[in-house]
């Protein structure tokens, strides 16, 4: 009983990792790069739920001091993430930047059709 | 002076960081060329009294950036060691830029020149944001910032492949960060802090049932530092980011971006998790051991068969990173010492070799080995560079490159492994194999007829190339300066947090 209430109680952790699998998964099996950057961007966000989660005290509040308040929330995870929010943004925008420059060098933005077209590389 | 002075830690990152903004405002490429020139000086003077301070007071530099104090504020932390990659970095960075102004202008389009510089500069207050920082999560945020303006650098080649070289970088190295934000997510969750000294003094106390996380942190970030640095078998991205990105862009990270991420690895073994828990049950050095064998080895021999110089050369690089994590899994002042000397050693070497090959683009517009035929008559001195210091790669004595060799076989010899010296010597001679092709084929074939009009470049791209190539004989003769910092820089990491 209390091996499923310690599953259960840490159930915010099965999501991450599952979201983290997942988002692997896709960035190494798919061949088309578009769906390569959105497992990738899956990836990312699963460790922002990583960060994320552990901040929050149960029963804390918003980290203002106030008298009538006596546990906060952890604010730093949560600035932590908000910076590597802003790095996947840029990550997943200048890799959608370079897909588009692909896309017009080879016409197709397909692995397996540019190793075709450039020979193995 | 004085003025400057208390701030000289942060200085190195700033300086190229507001070289950026400054040569972003401009249109033409030889004005932020210019920025570029002076950003790079200045950063590395400033590296190198950051280091001869460091030096000098033998204990840890601490600065608290926006005065916020330790550990709740960022720190920044410099001792022998990372001033003395900082000092490496923003030096071959300052080298290379009298080479650049030609190189880009020959290779780039005019209207991308300046963003050119402008990557070039970010690239580089990434690299020294890793290297001086004392904080975990801000060495991702730098971490990234090197990355993203290297896929751009990458992207900038002229062969379509190069973007698509920059794309599979882009992935690869972003699962590498993330892998890195795990990491550094899980020390947090531990320890509560995310200051690299703070972290490993709370990992020494922390009770034994966190064992656990700390492993799996620790794998996180070996792997995502190893693709990073391109361990074998994580190095698939660097041969075509190497081979299709501008020959400047190949210059700069050929020698500094693996070294960086080679002192975040060794930060993290020695520093964080050396005083850890439980971590004897990891076989990292065993692991190590096998994977840089395997480098030594089979990057040589892909080296060896690779018809492209600029890939030959980027699997050689592979090769070394080899011996450099060799030294890491030895784990003693020797082998440490050969590690550092190797950062240092191998930037210089390898950045001779990629301008050559840069000077020989620059008149030929080729890097096929065959197409150098005929160059040791056509470009005496370019080539005359490129042979000094390829005789550097394999390792003969009197270049730099015997010299960490050397160390690194004394470590394997205290260590009693003495097969490890026979596996140093013989990859050194599948060195000798793919740097003789090029010799051979340079000084005792004919030229073909595009190299007839081939000759040495301007003054401007050959001085560094013969400063460099210089470097590599007097590392070789007078190690007191480089072997002694190395050594420092052993003693600092052996020695855990002081």
């Amino acid at each position: 009983m209390k091996a499923i209430i310690d599953a259960v109680s840490h159930y915010n952790y099965f999501i991450t990792f599952f979201l983290m699998v997942a988002g692997l998964y896709v960035v190494i099996s798919r061949g088309n790069m578009i769906k390569k950057l959105i497992g990738l961007t899956l990836f990312q966000s699963s460790v922002y739920l990583l960060y994320v989660a552990p901040g929050k005290i149960i029963g804390g509040t918003a980290p203002i001091i106030d008298p009538a308040f006596k546990v906060y929330s952890n604010p730093l995870p949560h600035v932590l993430i908000l910076t590597a929010i802003v790095v996947g943004v840029a990550t997943l925008a200048l890799g959608l930047a370079l897909v588009v420059r692909i896309n017009e060098a080879y016409g197709t933005i397909e692995e397996d059709e540019i190793f075709a077209r450039d020979g193995e590389i | 002076m004085k003025a400057i002075e208390p701030h000289l830690p942060v200085l190195p990152v700033l300086i190229p960081l507001f070289g950026a903004l400054f040569s972003a405002f401009f249109r033409r490429g030889a004005s932020a060329w210019l920025v570029a020139l002076v950003a790079t000086w200045l950063a590395a003077a400033v590296s190198c009294w950051l280091l001869a301070k460091a030096l000098a007071t033998g204990m840890p530099i601490s600065y608290q950036l926006g005065g916020w104090a330790v550990p709740w504020g960022i720190e920044y932390r410099v001792d022998v060691l990372n001033g003395f990659v900082g000092a490496l970095v923003t030096t071959i960075g300052a080298v290379i830029m009298p080479y650049a102004r030609r190189s880009v202008a020959h290779e780039i389009d005019q209207h991308v020149q300046a963003w050119f510089y402008t990557m070039y500069l970010l690239c580089m207050t990434g690299l020294l944001g890793i290297t001086l920082t004392g904080d975990a999560f801000n060495v991702f945020v730098f971490l990234e910032v090197s990355s993203l303006s290297t896929y751009v650098l990458i992207a900038m080649g002229r062969h379509r492949r190069a973007v698509l070289a920059a794309y599979q970088y882009l992935i690869v190295g972003t699962i590498g960060a993330t892998f890195y934000v795990i990491g550094i997510g899980l020390l947090y969750l531990v320890t509560g802090s995310l200051n690299l000294a703070d972290i490993s003094a709370r990992l020494a106390t922390a009770p034994p049932e966190f064992a656990r996380p700390v492993v799996t942190a620790l794998g996180f970030l070996t792997i995502g530092i190893c693709l990073k640095l391109a361990l074998f078998p994580l190095h698939v991205w660097l041969p075509n980011a190497y081979a299709y990105a501008p020959s400047v862009a190949t210059v700069f990270l050929a020698a500094t971006a693996t070294k960086v991420a080679v002192y975040l690895l060794l930060r993290f073994f020695f520093t964080v998790f050396g005083a850890g828990i439980g971590l004897a049950s990891v076989p990292i050095p065993e692991l190590l051991f096998v994977f840089s064998i395997a480098a030594m080895f089979i990057a040589s021999f892909s080296a060896a068969f690779e018809n492209n110089a600029k890939r030959m050369l980027a699997y050689s690089s592979i090769a070394q990173i080899g011996y450099i994590t060799l030294g890491i899994a030895l784990a003693n002042q020797s082998g440490l010492t050969g590690s550092i000397v190797h950062l240092l050693n191998h930037a210089i070497m390898k950045a001779t070799l990629f301008m050559a090959l840069g000077a020989v683009a620059f008149r030929l517009g080729v890097v096929q080995i065959s197409d150098l035929a005929g160059l040791g008559r056509k470009m005496p001195v370019t080539m005359a560079t490129f042979v000094v210091a390829g005789l550097g790669i394999i390792g003969v004595p009197g270049t730099a490159g015997f010299i960490s060799k050397w160390h690194l076989a004394l470590g394997a010899l205290e260590k009693g492994m003495w097969p490890l010296v026979f596996a140093i010597v013989s990859s050194s001679l599948i060195a000798l194999v793919y740097i003789g092709r090029v010799v051979e084929v340079a000084y005792f074939r004919e030229p073909a007829a595009a190299a007839n009009k081939a000759h040495d470049p301007p003054i401007s791209m050959l001085a560094p190339m013969l400063l460099l190539a210089a470097a590599t004989i007097w590392f070789g003769l007078d190690t007191r300066a480089s072997v002694g910092i190395a050594a420092e820089g052993a003693k600092v990491l052996l020695g855990g947090l002081k």
